[in-house]
């Protein structure tokens, strides 16, 4: 069950339109998405901080893999994501956003990583070795 | 719509016979503003993705300029993280107050809302101030740039978010916990959280990120 929830019973009342909807939500829930979200922060900003990784590419995988964690824990607790909402539509709009975010994202790095690569002049040296 | 039937009648045949419709329902999302208002958020996502994207890519043509690292108050971008977090947790308490329709309750908590909001944006032009007076400004690199637009447009929308907080409350003191208002609180309820969603991004991709370059 979610806010987004449908409810198939299709009862007409506009006075408790949401109820049955927004009834689940409850403190508990909150305070457990809070705190998972608090250690989920805390964790990066200190590995950051107090430099706990000589390596900083090990530092960016460990903070990006807790980013994507904390992104589920708000979806789940805070923004009360199921596949089940409003029929799967939610569900469906979701899956769809985040392949072009993945697309958006992983292409424009990759190929603008590559033109910068392929595309910057050559230095001196380089020209007068050209045969 | 397979179960709608429409009886029209004919003319010359049933002239005294009313016009009638057979619509069985069941068919329309029970809150369409909930699944609509959930496109929108996608549809925003979209933009930040673009913005975020952006940022990937020019985000280390310094021409000269600063980096990250040198730049990047990481206590200030904490306590503006801590704050958001707090809002968000405070607006989970307004809808539960809503829930139980404890009127004082939901607009307490909607306040406390607002306030930390405030407190985030106060912190975050803070910042830009900072960065523009010491000539760190958007013209400054191509960094600095997609720094300002992708940072500067999530302030935006929380700014935008404590007007739209500031408007629901003056509803709910005016017509009490009505559904519509009740609709209208949950539908800022998911921009809210949304908000934060998104803020987990920035402050991973580009703060921690920038300051370990």
């Amino acid at each position: 069950m979610s806010t987004l929830d449908v409810n198939p019973a299709g009862h007409q009342g506009d006075e408790e339109e949401l109820d049955h909807d927004t009834l689940h939500i409850t403190v508990g829930g909150y305070v457990t998405g809070f705190v998972l979200a608090v250690i989920l922060t805390a964790i990066p900003f200190w590995l950051v901080m107090a430099k706990v990784f000589a390596n900083p590419n090990v530092t960016i995988r460990i903070i990006l893999g807790f980013a994507i964690v904390q992104i589920y824990v708000h979806m789940v607790f805070f923004l009360h994501m199921t596949s089940k909402a409003e029929g799967g539509w939610t569900w469906m709009s979701l899956i769809f956003t985040l392949v072009l975010v993945v697309i958006t994202l992983s292409g424009s790095l990759w190929v603008m990583y590559h033109l910068q690569t392929n595309m910057t002049l050559p230095s001196p040296e380089q020209l007068r070795n050209i045969p | 719509m397979p179960d709608t039937t429409a009886t029209l009648a004919t003319g010359a045949a049933g002239g005294g016979e009313a016009l009638r419709f057979y619509d069985s329902g069941g068919h329309h999302p029970e809150q369409p503003t909930i699944l609509g208002f959930w496109l929108y958020l996608m549809s925003d996502c979209l933009v930040f993705a673009c913005l975020f994207a952006s940022y990937g890519v020019l985000g280390r043509n310094y021409a000269t300029g600063p980096s990250g690292a040198e730049i990047f108050v990481l206590p200030l971008v904490a306590v503006n993280t801590a704050l958001l977090l707090l809002s968000s947790i405070t607006y989970g308490f307004a809808v539960i107050a809503m829930n139980r329709r404890r009127q004082g309750a939901t607009l307490l908590w909607l306040a406390a809302t607002g306030l930390l909001g405030l407190g985030f944006i106060g912190i975050e032009l803070h910042e830009f101030s900072n960065l523009i007076h010491e000539g760190n400004g958007p013209q400054r690199s191509a960094f600095l740039s997609s720094f300002f637009t992708l940072v500067g447009t999530h302030g935006l929308h929380v700014t935008f978010g404590i007007i739209w907080l500031v408007t629901l409350m003056a509803q709910v003191v005016k017509r009490g916990l009505i559904a519509a208002n009740r609709r209208r609180l949950m539908c800022l309820s998911m921009f809210w959280h949304f908000l934060d969603v998104i803020w987990i991004g920035v402050f991973t991709f580009v703060y921690l990120m920038g300051a370990l370059q």
